[in-house]
């Protein structure tokens, strides 16, 4: 048994950081959000070319077998490449469109984009080329999250009983590539939080020197780090009820850490500016698709 | 990241599930709680049974008189002890799990062929004679006194919430050999002693826990002598030796603990089912999201132990504050849902989880307190800067 990443993971991981850090850092971040005015109800709009990017750096066909043209890795491989994605909150239907790779022609390549509903709602529905699954009756929301336009869909397929929920919407894989990007948006504001208290000073210290600070950041890293090898023991055994605990732990380490880091900014976190907002909203919407906190705890009781 | 034992591997825990199936009926009934006599002959006969078998100080050098086994071997060990229903370290508690190690690490030849194997035997009970009244969380503050009389030290000064002191035959103890001042600021001129408690001059007075029973008690020290080759580790710089207990203290102490939890929230379902209370979705839910909890904490201690491996070192990183954080609480949030669980039953206190609930009160106290290891974390791991 060695649980840490592998030579090669780590390869991975670092080249995915450098690829979506070069491709879509900070500056991209802020370019695609836009000045968040109040008549600015603007549907984002999906950037084709940094989508044909990933595709070409192989991001969509990461588990398509070799001999169908992919990179033939497995799980825990797409899972730290969604965590680097949820780091730097890449905006677009990322896992419909990953998940559809095999089957759906151009997905691997990033040419067509697809979106699919979870737990009752479509991610980027009017900006994709291929929606799967039901979203007959569609209607748009005005999303809380500037990068992730909304709608949502009745609930027509009735919520599943425990044992379907492979063949439910986006089904077990879908929740963990979800958890692994609140895993690196959970990982993300940490930092953001550490580096700010190191940085702002107030009564002639840095915040981070005092304690009601300092226990802040301390719970933000444990959170991130239970947070971590939950998802990562899930795709490594890829069972359904580790991805089950896996998702309610990322989901509630991405929320609570956000919520943290905008405190630790004061009023500054409160601003459009802050990147803060954004990690917080994003958390919100990725805990809305897939499988809920009240599925998950349910499922796992009944397993006990 | 492979989460697969090796075929080696799995014979050692095969091997150790069929001795474990043999020799567990063939044991005592276990002691009452407030028998500490009683508890320390069983946890001691525990300890002679696998010294006997070839698994006492698994974790531990070779050249220290143990096996030298791999940390996934350890790991495996306390797995399956614990599945088993094996009895805990107990009263062998500090000598196996940080007095032990710590002189295997800082101590010569000669103290380590004197004090391990009786530890590894279940002959010798050692305690740990660290805080103080005025010294609990700020440790470095302690005041008992040691000064040079010949070949021994002279200690006198007073000791608290001293685990196992009633029935201990060797304290590790820290004690103050130069006072502070402006040249010796309190992290130095600190020394590690390792004290014979048959020495005149020492007092135990037990002192009763919230649970009823006597875990911890005082000590008053008056003129003991200690020779001074019983230090472990220079003279003043007992700060450092007592780093390295305090790493295997948070390292790997509450493993076999997160294997005995999902155990209990296991029994806890199966009782809610029986009794009725599983019809309560919020109980439920709240059931649930433990057994999520304690499958990460299981995860998060391969992924530590995986991590002192690969470093070679065998010495738990600092994650160990990381998960004692975590860990801590969640034993006390499952103790709390079986109150919710036990219904009335939960104030009868000759129910097994009532004591353990009250015992869990603890586990964010001992070892360093939930504040101190966020400090800690936040120091040592995030680099955030020193101070209030
Ligand atoms: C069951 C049990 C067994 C024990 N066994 C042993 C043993 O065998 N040997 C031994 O030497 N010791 C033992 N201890 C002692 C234990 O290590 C101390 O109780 C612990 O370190 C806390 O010290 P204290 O009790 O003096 O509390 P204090 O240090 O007085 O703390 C009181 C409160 O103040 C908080 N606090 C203190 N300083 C700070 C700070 N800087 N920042 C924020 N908050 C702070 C603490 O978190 C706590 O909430 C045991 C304790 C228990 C409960």
């Amino acid at each position: 048994m060695d649980f840490q990443l592998t030579e090669d993971q780590q390869a991975l991981k670092s080249g995915v950081r450098e690829l979506l850090e070069g491709r879509f850092g900070g500056e991209a971040l802020r370019a695609a959000v836009g000045p968040g005015d109040a008549s600015g109800s603007e549907v984002p709009s999906l950037d084709r070319n940094l989508w044909r990017e990933l595709g070409d750096a192989g991001f969509f066909s990461l588990r398509v077998p070799e001999a169908q043209g992919g990179v033939g890795l497995a799980l825990p491989e797409a899972v730290l490449a969604f965590e680097e994605a949820g780091r730097v909150l890449l905006p677009g239907p990322l896992v419909a469109t990953f998940l559809a790779a095999r089957d759906v022609a151009g997905a691997a390549q990033g040419v067509t984009v697809v979106t699919a509903p979870y737990g009752g709602l479509v991610p980027w529905l009017d900006a994709a080329d291929v929606a799967q699954g039901d979203v007959s009756g569609a209607v748009p929301l005005r999303s809380v999250d500037p990068l992730t336009p909304l709608h949502r869909v009745s609930a027509s397929t009735p919520s599943s009983a425990p044992s379907s929920r492979e063949g439910s919407e986006g089904g077990a894989e879908a929740d963990l590539l979800l958890a692994a990007e609140q895993l690196g948006s959970a990982a993300r504001t940490c930092e953001m939080a550490v580096q700010y208290a190191r940085e702002r000073t107030q009564f002639g210290q840095p915040i981070g020197a005092f304690q009601a600070v300092k226990h802040l950041c301390a719970q933000m890293l444990v959170r991130a780090e239970v947070a971590r090898v939950a998802v990562y023991a899930a795709a490594v055994t890829g069972d359904v009820l580790e991805i089950a605990g896996a998702k309610l732990l990322a989901d509630e380490a991405a929320v609570r850490n956000a919520r943290d880091c905008l405190q630790v900014h004061g009023g500054m976190g409160f601003t459009w500016e802050a990147d803060v907002h954004l990690h917080l909203k994003r958390a919100w919407v990725r805990a809305g698709l897939g499988q809920s906190a009240a599925r998950a705890e349910e499922e796992l009781a009944a397993a006990l | 990241m492979d989460l697969t034992y090796t075929q080696e591997e799995e014979s050692f825990r095969a091997g150790l599930r069929e001795w474990l199936a043999r020799t567990l009926p063939q044991l005592p009934a276990r002691p009452d709680p407030l028998d500490w006599p009683g508890r320390r002959a069983y946890d001691m006969g525990w300890q002679r049974r696998l010294y006997d078998a070839g698994y006492a100080g698994l974790h531990w050098p070779v050249d220290a008189g143990g096996r030298g086994a791999t940390p996934t071997q350890h790991l495996i060990f306390l797995e399956e002890t614990e599945k088993a229903g094996a009895p805990y370290v107990g009263a062998n508690f500090v000598g196996l799990l940080h007095a032990g190690p710590t002189i295997a690490s800082e101590g010569t030849p000669g103290q380590r062929a004197r004090w391990l194997p009786p530890v590894l035997r279940g002959d010798e009970v050692w305690c740990q004679g660290f805080s103080e009244p005025d010294a609990g969380s700020d440790l470095a503050s302690l005041r008992t006194r040691a000064w040079r009389d010949g070949d021994d030290y002279v200690v006198s000064g007073s000791k608290i919430w001293t685990s196992h002191a009633e029935v201990a035959d060797w304290c590790e103890l820290l004690v103050r050999t130069t006072p502070v001042s402006e040249d010796v600021p309190k992290h130095r001129g600190i020394t590690w002693l390792a004290m014979p408690m048959d020495a005149p001059g020492i007092t135990v007075r037990p002192l009763r826990t919230l649970a009823g029973s006597t875990e911890f008690a005082e000590m008053f020290l008056d003129e003991v002598r200690v020779p001074v080759a019983n230090r472990v580790g220079a003279e003043n710089d007992g700060w450092r030796v007592t780093m390295v207990t305090l790493s295997y203290e948070r390292g790997t102490a509450f493993v076999g603990e997160v294997v005995a939890c999902r155990r209990v929230l296991g029994e806890l379902a199966r009782e809610a089912r029986k009794n009725g209370r599983w019809d309560d979705a919020v109980l439920r839910r709240r059931l649930g999201r433990l057994g999520a909890e304690f499958g990460a904490l299981w995860r998060l201690t391969q992924w530590n132990v995986s991590e002192s491996q690969r470093a070679g070192t065998g010495v738990p990183g600092i994650g160990g504050s990381v998960f004692k954080l975590r860990y801590s609480h969640a034993r006390q949030e499952l103790y709390e849902a079986a109150g919710e669980v036990l219904g009335a039953g939960a104030l009868d206190l000759d129910h097994e989880w009532t004591l353990d609930r009250l015992s869990s009160l603890s586990y964010t106290i001992a070892a360093g307190t939930s504040q101190i290891q966020q400090n800690i974390v936040a120091e040592r791991i995030l680099g955030l800067p020193k101070g209030r």
